[in-house]
């Protein structure tokens, strides 16, 4: 779906942020982007729905350089949902909200009104359906951004940073939602340093460091090397902390899950006769 | 002796139909680590605006009961004689620097009161040098990343030498490394300088380790206080849906399948660990 | 965004950078006075030639210059309105005095910018803010001065972010006739007007919990002393007071256009 070619982007006036990174995204994949607070993450995937553009190098989006396309058109199928939903929400109630999107994208009036009806119900949001959006909570304010946004069924849904602020039902929820996308197809792309969260979803993962692709490959494998972690600034999961430190016993490093970690364990007492 | 005591604490924000906090008795002694978690809304950030004068100076609104900062009833008090005595460190890191170098930063509260310059230098480098951005003070705050703009707004607490520091989520923003420094320094600051901290959080695997209070709000009241071992070792916080670190779980977890690894409830990898390999070892 | 560019302090350390904001601004106001009380060119000449060893003290040529081209184009009205209002008034002549007289005013504008430009160019924001904490203005306006100025580059990427938040969800900001596209910024002032207020709140908070307003007596960590070359300053800008109005009440001046017997 996405396809990255070597490459380069430099913000004006300023250092390289990107120095040459390649990445294919498959439709329907499951991606993680991880990273310190600077390592490219969010630079690099602005570079999926046309936003930025690459200095050097391409990037294909179903076949389409972004180059000769606009961010609108690359929008219809590449869906990014900001960290903060406070930068994108500014309608007088929530259905016009939702429905902003839909509008832009030229939608008829009755498909905008049943989007609208779906994308609510979706989101638990149907309640504050005339509600200002200014007025609901923090998690509400998300869920609305979210909703817009799924509104016109993008192909691609890209999330920014969704866990920062999350209590843990909301994250388990967010992950749930996720595995929702993903059975219908979607393909979703997070950008989040939430080590434990990425350990409970597992995805397919992508550590970036200082503009660079520095390891890409399955979740349990890249968060359980430490020397990938240490030289990204990132901290291993709790999990993989505890199997890390029982390792000179024989125990496995590759755990995250604690479900996992639980049998192995159990495992472990049965043939070492535990007390 | 008790530095916070509140007494059936309530709370409504002017226009709300409900109150944020409700009933809230709790007690802090000096010195004291005590974490503060819960889902959101639970009013643990109200709470935490109670106890510099905030509430109810700043946000007007309805607060009933009795409440005791460092010996003073904070409704007979201004937010600034407060000051004295609590510091509060918000969420965002970038709305509450407001000058143009980090030093000018850290000195503001004492500029406000009026101290002399040359006792007020002599703060601030203190200030700097205990939370490791001496080296930044010349900067100004947008240039230097989240993690090092909390400190400042740590330091710049810590200049007006607070009997108690409060910090509202402080990490929300942060990577997990720079979370990690951020609490290296509070817990620091609560050993050595003895400062009685009152942290909210969600991410306990962070920091349950460091508390040794743990008051677990939902709703607006408290449900749950005292030392942060037994509490966790509880089913009843995971219901309310506070999420305990994953080390605790797993400890748990083993303890229903009849794997008893002995001791006390591990509330880091750390300490579940060395449990581990103990139990392992002793064959 | 050159807007903002403009109004960045380049952190070159030189004397004029050094120098006591106060004593500068004092400088320019000499400037601005002495520029008003002369119309004719030949000092406005001098006066404009005696900005440029500050300028190449303090190293900001490319600036000042540029600068320089932005008031181009209003200097270029202002001589046209002056020469145009002489020939209409002139019975239809444009007579030399009236081209030198226009070249006059045109420069004594050119003077003011320059030399403000200079000023600013030169001094910093902090720099600036402490000059008006120090100079009794009431801190109120000092601190809501370096407030913003700390918050201009934040909202400058904010205002970025936002747009970048809102072209994703199909707006397009270039598209459609004039009312169409003025509409199209709604989506983007709405967010950053309750970004900003939302701010602006948890500023508050902030300064009241570090005790703002708590004494009537407030210290500064900085203190402005002056030094030699502010004293340097001080003594160029009377002298140049002096001899202005000495040169105004006295010494006749006279013009290009008579010097040159045109």
């Amino acid at each position: 779906m996405i396809e990255a070619r070597d490459v380069r982007f430099s913000y004006a006036n300023r250092v390289e942020a990107l120095k040459g990174v390649s990445l294919t995204v498959k439709d329907g994949e499951f991606l993680a982007v991880m990273g310190q607070n600077g390592a490219g993450k969010s630079t690099f995937v602005k570079h999926f729905n046309g936003l930025l553009k690459p200095s050097s190098g391409t990037v294909l989006v179903d076949g389409v350089e972004t180059t000769k396309t606009s961010v609108a058109a690359l929008a219809r199928n590449v869906g990014f949902v900001f960290q903060n939903p406070d930068h994108q929400l500014f309608s007088e109630t929530v259905e016009e909200e939702i429905a902003f999107a839909l509008k832009n994208f030229g939608f008829q009036p009755d498909v905008v009104e049943d989007r609208v009806t779906w994308a609510l119900e979706l989101l638990s949001l149907s309640q504050y359906r005339k509600t200002s959006p200014f007025l609901l909570s923090g998690g509400e304010r998300k869920r609305v951004a979210l909703a817009s946004v799924l509104a016109w069924d993008p192909k691609m849904l890209i999330l920014d940073e969704p866990t920062i602020g999350q209590d843990h039902e909301q994250k388990e929820k967010l992950n749930q939602f996720i595995m929702q996308m993903q059975q219908q197809g979607k393909t979703v792309v997070i950008v989040t340093h939430d080590v434990e969260f990425v350990a409970e979803c597992n995805p397919r993962v992508v550590l970036m460091k200082d503009g660079r692709i520095l390891a890409e490959g399955e979740g349990k494998e890249i968060l359980t090397n430490p020397q990938v972690l240490a030289e990204s600034s990132i901290v291993l999961p709790q999990i993989a902390q505890v199997f890390a430190k029982l390792s000179p016993l024989g125990f496995p490093k590759g755990v995250i899950d604690i479900y996992e970690a639980e049998k192995i364990i159990l495992d472990a007492k049965e043939s070492r006769r535990l007390p | 002796m008790a530095i916070i005591e509140t007494k059936n604490l309530t709370y409504t924000y002017p226009g709300a139909t409900k109150p944020s906090i409700l009933d809230v008795s709790i007690r802090v002694e000096k010195g004291e680590f005590v974490l503060v978690t819960g889902p959101s809304g639970c009013g643990k950030t109200t709470l935490c605006r109670c106890f510099n004068g905030l509430i109810p100076h700043f946000y007007q609104g309805e607060l009933k009961g009795e409440i005791t900062v460092a010996g003073e009833d904070v409704l007979k008090r201004h937010t600034y004689e407060m000051a004295r005595h609590v510091g509060l460190v918000f969420q965002n890191p970038e709305n509450q620097l407001f000058a143009l170098s980090v030093e000018k930063d850290v000195a503001f509260g004492l500029e406000n009161f009026g101290v002399p310059r040359e006792e007020m230098r002599r703060k601030v480098d203190w200030a700097l040098n205990q939370t490791g951005i001496y080296d930044l003070r010349e900067r100004s705050p947008h240039e230097i990343s989240g993690g090092q703009q909390q400190r400042v707004a740590i330091a710049a607490v810590l200049a007006m030498e607070p009997e108690i520091i409060v910090l509202d989520e402080p990490t929300s923003f942060l990577d997990p490394l720079s979370a990690e420094k951020i609490f290296d320094v509070i817990y620091d600051l609560n050993r050595k300088q003895g400062i009685t901290v009152v942290l909210v959080e969600h991410r306990l695997d962070l920091t349950a380790k460091y508390a040794n209070h743990l008051v677990v709000m939902d709703e607006g009241k408290v449900r749950y206080e005292g030392d942060p071992r037994e509490i966790l070792s509880t089913e009843e916080t995971r219901l309310i849906g506070v999420g305990i670190p994953k080390a605790t779980l797993l400890y748990q977890m083993l303890k229903k399948d009849g794997l008893n690894l002995g001791g006390n409830t591990p509330l880091s990898s750390d300490e579940l660990a060395d449990q581990l390999l103990e139990a392992l070892k002793a064959k | 965004m050159s807007v903002f560019d403009g109004l960045k302090f380049r952190k070159v350390h030189s004397p004029i950078h050094d120098l006591d904001p106060r004593v500068k601004f004092a400088y320019v106001i000499s400037v601005f006075a002495v520029a008003i009380i002369f119309y004719q060119i030949i000092p406005l000449l001098f006066l404009f030639v005696l900005q440029v060893p500050f300028v190449l003290l303090a190293r900001v040529q490319r600036q000042w210059l540029r600068s320089l081209r932005g008031a181009a184009f209003l200097a270029a009205v202002i001589f046209i309105v002056n020469v145009g209002t002489s020939y209409f008034y002139s019975g239809y002549k444009v007579t030399p005095p009236a081209v030198e007289s226009a070249l006059a005013l045109t420069l004594r504008f050119v003077v003011l910018v320059e030399s403000f430009s200079v000023f600013f160019l030169t001094t910093s924001p902090d720099h600036l803010g402490l000059a008006l904490e120090e100079s009794h203005v009431p801190y109120e306006f000092a601190f809501a001065f370096t407030t913003a100025v700390r918050f201009v580059p934040v909202l400058a990427e904010e205002s970025q972010t936002i747009m970048d938040a809102q072209k994703a969800r199909g707006l397009e900001l270039e598209k459609g006739g004039f009312m169409k596209r003025i509409r199209n910024y709604i989506p983007v002032l709405i967010p950053l007007i309750v970004s900003a207020i939302r701010r602006s709140l948890e500023l508050a908070e902030a300064m009241e919990s570090r005790a703002w307003g708590a004494s009537k007596k407030r210290t500064n960590l900085y203190a402005l002393k002056l030094h030699k070359g502010d004293y340097t300053l001080i003594a160029i800008t009377v002298g140049i007071l002096i001899a202005s109005i000495y040169v105004r009440l006295y010494v006749p001046i006279p013009t290009v256009v008579h010097l040159l017997k045109l």
